[in-house]
């Protein structure tokens, strides 16, 4: 039974239209990877599952209810949380108030400091620098606290844009552990990327995505072998 | 020499007043990126609510900030939910909303304009409060008792700001907003309420500062304009948003007023105020404390 489902949807930037009779699926537990090239449209449809921009036509739906008209405060009480693609800290805070304000919703305000205490012994790192101002830390670093800072919303759906973007091969390696742990902790995750190879090994399902609509679909590993994502993603 | 420490304290004093006036403007700028033309006019109103409060509990002016803060606030607050927020989400995606700054003017020219039909042209002001003409005597020095509370009232106010911006859970989502207003709807905030939020306590400060004003200043329909300017000066001298900047650079302003007239003719000293508010621009377009930083 799904937990998050998007039906045919049809999404606009201004006059342009980015995404084309879009229809996803995410079971509860699951690592779902959204993968595809610059302009595929995956930004795009993270922003309307949270609520950002509305779909001209379809629904969204999570867990029995539909929320594509919702304004984005309202999806983070739902309980999906985006990790917005680039990272977003707020920079002239420091970590620890990034932190806090990551569990700014109704559910997660009750716990913070317990909330904290895990996302704290998941990214140790995190706490050496709790005091530093977000924007001097290493880009490594600062996808950390922008993970920790959706971890904080307790999230039953968390959504990461690209977490990998402008970081070292080493530092991207930790960044897909760590969204692995995140997995096996229990959370839904639903992963947006361009370095499919990292993504889809991670991942039970893979969704490919091409000019704003799905090309293919599947179990992660049989998308991995498929020769047409080998040549056009993988250079293989 | 006695003679210049008193122009010096008195310079500090006016200046933090005039530092409190642009602090409402700093925090409302901070946070929507829009420069409120209708601040004066906000000032001018909180100085006829202070003075009807005033006349008719007959109380110390002070007392009155137990109904103008409040009164101001609730204002602000609405001011910016009913008439400026629909302009704002019309225009959602701009990122220095520009006819959000012309709605505020026509706020300006309607409030204005309001007053002078509703209460007239006359100068108002609060002839038997207990500071009015009130000296406090050091040595040879006198220094304005309304003047000092000024800026007591400045101090306590600003730091209360500071702390409430720092420590608490709304003045976190108000500097979240401030940085980034779409990452911080994907933490939970609703960025049209903290709007509201940040213009309610913005004009609330306008109202403080009225309540500073009011015991030696006069009342008039356009008193506004003549804060609005200096306001705007202050803000891009002390930096953009920041808090301790608008009061030092309202107290920079308050010397110069003072100090320079000893020298010159008076009217020479407001043309070196705008003299250093253009050095300012060229040499450091943040301003005196304003962080280097893409707003």
């Amino acid at each position: 039974m799904s937990f998050l489902e998007v039906k045919n949807i049809d999404v606009f930037y201004g006059d342009v239209q980015v995404i084309f009779d879009l229809s996803l699926e995410v079971m509860e537990g699951e690592v779902v990877s959204i993968i595809g090239g610059n302009g595929a449209g995956k930004s795009t449809l993270l922003k309307t599952i949270s609520g950002l921009i509305n779909p001209a036509k379809g629904e969204i739906v999570f867990e029995h209810a539909p929320i594509q008209t919702a304004p984005p405060e309202e999806i983070v009480e739902r309980g999906i949380i985006q990790v917005p693609e680039g990272r977003r800290l707020f920079t002239l805070m420091s970590v620890k108030d990034n932190l806090i304000i990551g569990a700014y919703n109704s559910r997660a305000e009750k716990n913070v400091a317990e909330t904290m205490e895990d996302v704290y012994s998941l990214l140790p790192k995190l706490k050496e620098r709790e005091s530093q101002l977000a924007m001097t830390l290493s880009g490594g670093e600062q996808q950390m606290v922008a993970v920790g800072r959706g971890l904080m919303a307790r999230p039953k759906l968390l959504m990461l844009d690209e977490p990998s973007l402008g970081l070292a091969p080493i530092l991207i390696k930790d960044i897909f552990r760590t969204v692995r742990e995140i997995a096996n902790q229990g959370t839904t995750v639903l992963l947006v990327e361009q370095d499919v190879k990292h993504s889809l090994s991670l991942s039970d399902r893979g969704y490919v995505l091409e000019h704003g609509r799905i090309a293919m679909e599947g179990p992660a590993d049989k998308l991995l072998d498929d020769p047409h994502i080998k040549t056009a993603y993988l250079g293989l | 020499m006695e003679f210049f420490l008193e122009s010096i304290l008195n310079g500090i004093c006016m200046g933090s007043i005039y530092g409190l006036t642009a602090l409402g403007l700093t925090v409302i700028f901070g946070v929507l990126k829009v420069i409120n033309f209708a601040h004066g006019s906000l000032i001018m109103v909180s100085m006829y609510v202070a003075y009807w409060a005033i006349i008719y509990t007959g109380v110390h002016p002070y007392v009155a900030l137990i109904i103008v803060v409040p009164v101001m606030y609730f204002f602000g607050y609405y001011l910016q939910d009913i008439v400026i927020k629909p302009i704002f989400k019309a225009e959602k995606d701009v990122r220095e909303p520009i006819t959000v700054i012309i709605v505020t003017t026509g706020v300006w020219y309607i409030l204005d304009n309001l007053t002078l039909l509703i209460f007239g042209p006359q100068y108002r002001g609060i002839q038997n409060n207990p500071l009015r003409g009130k000296m406090l005597d050091i040595g040879n020095m006198l220094i304005s008792v309304p003047k000092l509370w000024g800026f007591v009232t400045a101090v306590i106010t600003a730091a209360a700001v500071y702390w409430f911006l720092q420590k608490t859970r709304t003045g976190r989502a108000i500097r979240a907003t401030s940085l980034d207003r779409e990452a911080a709807s994907l933490m939970g905030i609703n960025q049209f309420k903290i709007y509201n939020i940040a213009f309610g306590i913005g004009t609330a400060i306008v109202g403080i500062s009225a309540v500073t004003l009011v015991p030696f200043y006069n009342i008039f329909p356009s008193v506004g304009v003549l804060f609005d300017i200096k306001g705007f000066i202050i803000v891009v001298l002390g930096g953009l948003g920041s808090i301790g900047g608008a009061i030092i650079g309202g107290i920079i302003i308050g010397l110069i007023e003072s100090i320079a007239p000893m020298f010159m003719t008076a009217t020479w000293a407001e043309a070196i105020v705008y003299g250093l508010f253009l050095v300012v621009l060229f040499v450091k377009p943040s301003g005196l404390f304003g962080v280097k930083y893409d707003w």
